[in-house]
C-alpha cells in the first residue's frame, strides 16, 4: 500500500498514467477522444471530398486544358437548367431508378414472405445463401454476363426466338432489366427482416376476424412491412441512380447522370460537379421521406 | 462518473463534425485562393542518366505489347508498367494523376496536356532515332509548341469504316452508310460509332464532301453554322446507332456477337476480329483504307510527364519505340504508318510502307489528324467552337 502510494505521488509518472488522470471524470473528453479517429476519417475523406465537389461546382474551366479557373460563377447551374438534355438525362435516371425499385419490390415480396413465414428454418437458410450468393461475384462480371446474354446472338434472343419474339436488345429496357437483377438482393434482405418481425399471431388474428388472405395482406402485412420496403428501396433507388457502368455497357448509347458526369469530368469538372448535385439532392429528399415513413428502423 | 452532467455525447459528436466540416470548407476555399495555373513546367532533360529501373506508360491499346517490351526491359533494365486508355480524355485524366512517366498522346490531347502543364519539353538530341523520322511528322502544330518540341512522333493512320461482309452488301465506299440518314436506317441498331466528342469531326469530314456550301476546310475548326450542321447530322444518326463504343475490346465482342454490322473503328479492332476469323472487311487497300470522303485519323506523339519519376527510362523508351526495327513491329502489329523512315526496311511485309503510304505526304492530306478544337482557330475571327462546346454537343447528341 505504502509503496503504491509513494509511486503514485512520485513526481515522475508514466505518460499512460498521466493520460488516464487527464481523462478521469471528464466524459466529454472521453467521448471526443473515442470519436475523433473514426469521425475525422469520415469527415475529411468523405464529407471533405463532397465539400470540394460542392465548391468546384461554382468554378469555371479553361476551355483548352480543362484546368479549373477558381473564380466564382453560377454558369454551370445555368447550363444545367437551360439545356434540356441535362433535364432529360436526370429525369430518365430518376424514372429508371423508381421503376427498378418498384420491380424489385414486387419481385422481392413473395420471396421474402416465403422465407420469413412459410419455409422451414433449413430452407430459409438455404434461401438466404442463395440470395446473397450473387453479391459474392464481382459487379462487372454480372453486367458483362448480361451483355452477352442480351446480345444479338445471345441466349435471350435465341430462347425468345422460339416463340417468335425479339429480345430487348441494348437500350433503356436492358438497363432496367439488368439494374433490377443487380439490386434485387438489397430489397429481399431488409424485406425478409421486416416480415419476420411481424408476429404470426397478427396474421392469425386477422384470419380469425374473418379477413381473407388478400385483405390480410392489404390491411395487416403490407402496412407493417411497408417501412421495410422503403428501407430496401433506399438501396435499389440510390444504387441505380448512381450507376453508370450498366448504362454504358447495355444501354446502347443511353445516358444516365453518371455517364454525363463521367464524360465531363476530364474537360469540365465544374459542370460534372454541378450535375453531381442532382443525385445528391434527390437522395436527400428521398431519405427525408424514407425517415418519415419509418424506414430507418428497418435498415 | 459525471457522464450525464457533462453533456450529451451526441452533441459532442456533432460539434466535432461541425468543426471538421468548417475546417474542410476553409481548406477548400484556401485551394481556391492559392490558384496555381498549369503546375510545374519542368524544363527538358539536358543529359541522359542511368535508368531508374522502371517506367509507367499510358497508351492506346496495341502500342505497348510484350513482343517489343520484353527486349526493351532486358536491354535497359527499365521495367514497363502500362495502362491502356480508350479515349484522349482518359489519357489526360491518367496523366494528371502524376503517376505516369509518359503517354502516346493523339493530337486532340497534346495541346491540352501542354497547356495544362502536364507534359514537359523533350530534348530531341537525347533521342538519336528522332533524326530519321519522316520530315512531315516533325514540327507539327500537335507536337511542337512555340518552336519547342513536346514529343516524339510514333505513327499515324486513318480511322476505319468496317463492316460485316455477310450482312452488308455491296461493300460500302463512303461514310454515307453510317452517316446518311436514309442509308443508315437500313442498319438501324447495328451501327456502332466512337463514343467521344471528337467523333463530331467525322460528321464534318462527311459534310465537307457532301455539302460544299458549308465551306468546311478543317473538320476541327468549325464555326457556328458548320458545327450545328455536323451536330444535327449526328442527331439524325443517333436513332440508327446501336452502340457508342469507348473500349476497343467492347466493340470487338459486339462485332463477334452480331450486335454490330457496320462501324467506325480502329485498326486494332479490325485485326483482332480478323485474327478471330470473323467475317469483317474495311475499305480496301486500293482506296488506301480511306472511304471516298477522306477520314479522321491520328498522328500520335510520345510525351513525357512534367512530373516524371523515371525520366531516363522514359527517354530510353521514346528512343526504343521509334527505333527502326521496333517501330516497324509496332506499325505492323497495329496497322498504321510508321513514323520512322528506316522502319520500312524492317517490316516483314516488304510493301507495308507503300500500302500505308508512310512516305507519301500527299496521301495524308485526306486524313484529318485528331486535334483539339479551339476558339482561336486561325481563321482570324476566333469564332470556332472550342472543345468545351464539343463536349456539351456530344452530351446533347446522345440525348
Amino acid at each position: 500500500m505504502e509503496a503504491a502510494d509513494a509511486l503514485a505521488s512520485a513526481p515522475k509518472r508514466s505518460v499512460g498514467r498521466r493520460l488516464a488522470d487527464l481523462f478521469h471524470g471528464r466524459s466529454r473528453l472521453q467521448v471526443a477522444a473515442l470519436l475523433a479517429g473514426p469521425l475525422g476519417w469520415m469527415v475529411i475523406i468523405y464529407l471533405g471530398s463532397l465539400a470540394i465537389l460542392l465548391v468546384a461546382a461554382f468554378w469555371g474551366v479553361d476551355p483548352l486544358s480543362g484546368e479549373l479557373t477558381k473564380s466564382l460563377t453560377t454558369d454551370n447551374f445555368k447550363t444545367l437548367w437551360n439545356d434540356s438534355v441535362y433535364r432529360d438525362v436526370a429525369w430518365r435516371t430518376i424514372r429508371t431508378a423508381a421503376l427498378v425499385t418498384l420491380t424489385d419490390a414486387v419481385l422481392a415480396f413473395p420471396i421474402a414472405f416465403y422465407m420469413a413465414k412459410v419455409a422451414s428454418r433449413r430452407t430459409t437458410a438455404v434461401l438466404v445463401v442463395a440470395v446473397l450468393m450473387p453479391l459474392w461475384s464481382f459487379y462487372l462480371v454480372k453486367v458483362y454476363a448480361w451483355d452477352i446474354m442480351l446480345s444479338a446472338n445471345g441466349i435471350v434472343n435465341s430462347v425468345l426466338g422460339h416463340i417468335g419474339v425479339n429480345g430487348p436488345g441494348f437500350g433503356i429496357t436492358a438497363v432496367w432489366l439488368v439494374e433490377s437483377y443487380l439490386w434485387l438482393p438489397f430489397m429481399i434482405l431488409p424485406l425478409y427482416a421486416g416480415l419476420e418481425r411481424i408476429p404470426n399471431s397478427m396474421i392469425s388474428a386477422s384470419e380469425d376476424l374473418g379477413a381473407g388472405p388478400f385483405t390480410t395482406f392489404r390491411r395487416v402485412i403490407l402496412p407493417l412491412a411497408f417501412p421495410a420496403v422503403v428501407a430496401g428501396s433506399i438501396f435499389t433507388f440510390s444504387l441505380t441512380l448512381g450507376d453508370f457502368i450498366t448504362p454504358q455497357l447495355v444501354g446502347g448509347g443511353t445516358q444516365f447522370i453518371g455517364n454525363v458526369i463521367f464524360s465531363n469530368i476530364t474537360n469540365n469538372q465544374p459542370l460534372a460537379s454541378a450535375f453531381a448535385m442532382v443525385p445528391i439532392a434527390v437522395m436527400i429528399v428521398y431519405l427525408l421521406i424514407a425517415r418519415r415513413l419509418g424506414a430507418f428502423e428497418h435498415l | 462518473m459525471s457522464g450525464k452532467s457533462s453533456g450529451n455525447p451526441a452533441r459532442v459528436a456533432w460539434s466535432i463534425v461541425a468543426s471538421l466540416v468548417a475546417f474542410m470548407m476553409l481548406f477548400a476555399a484556401g485551394c481556391g485562393s492559392s490558384s496555381n495555373n498549369g503546375g510545374s513546367t519542368a524544363g527538358e532533360l539536358k543529359k541522359l542518366g542511368k535508368g531508374e529501373g522502371q517506367v509507367n506508360l499510358v497508351e492506346w491499346p496495341g502500342y505497348v505489347e510484350p513482343q517489343w517490351v520484353k527486349p526493351f526491359e532486358k536491354q535497359t533494365g527499365c521495367k514497363v508498367n502500362n495502362k491502356d486508355a480508350g479515349t484522349s480524355d482518359e489519357m489526360i485524366q491518367l496523366m494528371r494523376t502524376g503517376q505516369y512517366d509518359g503517354v502516346s498522346a493523339s493530337g486532340n490531347a497534346t495541346a491540352r496536356l501542354v497547356d495544362g502543364g502536364d507534359v514537359a519539353p523533350v530534348n530531341v538530341d537525347l533521342v538519336p532515332n528522332y533524326k530519321t523520322i519522316f520530315p512531315d511528322l516533325k514540327n507539327q502544330p500537335y507536337n511542337t509548341f512555340d518552336g519547342v518540341h513536346y514529343g516524339i512522333p510514333h505513327g499515324r493512320g486513318a480511322n476505319l469504316l468496317m463492316w460485316n461482309v455477310n450482312d452488308v452488301k455491296p461493300a460500302p465506299k463512303s461514310w454515307s452508310i453510317i452517316l446518311d440518314p436514309k442509308e443508315a436506317a437500313k442498319y438501324k441498331g447495328k451501327i456502332s460509332v466512337y463514343d467521344d466528342p471528337i467523333y463530331i469531326a467525322d460528321a464534318a469530314v462527311y459534310l465537307k464532301a457532301h455539302d460544299p456550301s458549308l465551306g468546311i476546310d478543317n473538320p476541327y475548326e468549325l464555326n457556328d453554322k458548320q458545327f450545328s450542321a455536323a451536330v444535327n447530322l449526328l442527331k439524325e444518326q443517333k436513332p440508327n446507332v446501336g452502340e457508342y463504343w469507348s473500349s476497343a475490346t467492347k466493340q470487338i465482342s459486339s462485332f463477334s456477337n452480331g450486335n454490330d454490322q457496320v462501324a467506325a473503328t480502329w485498326q486494332y479492332q479490325y485485326f483482332a476480329l480478323k485474327a478471330d476469323n470473323q467475317p469483317v472487311a474495311v475499305t480496301p487497300e486500293s482506296q488506301g483504307f480511306v472511304p471516298s470522303e477522306g477520314a479522321t485519323g491520328w498522328s500520335d506523339t510520345w510525351m513525357i510527364s512534367s512530373k516524371a519519376k523515371h525520366p531516363n527510362c522514359m527517354y530510353k523508351w521514346m528512343d526504343w519505340i521509334v527505333s527502326p526495327k521496333v517501330n516497324a513491329q509496332v506499325a505492323e502489329f497495329f496497322g498504321e504508318a510508321p513514323a520512322q523512315s528506316k522502319a520500312c526496311n524492317f517490316t516483314s511485309d516488304k510493301n507495308f510502307c507503300d500500302k500505308y503510304h508512310a512516305g507519301v505526304p500527299a496521301f495524308w492530306k485526306r486524313v484529318y489528324y485528331w486535334q483539339t478544337p479551339v476558339a482561336d482557330c486561325g481563321n482570324g475571327s476566333s469564332d470556332c467552337k472550342d472543345y468545351n462546346d464539343w463536349v456539351n454537343a456530344w452530351t446533347d447528341i446522345k440525348g
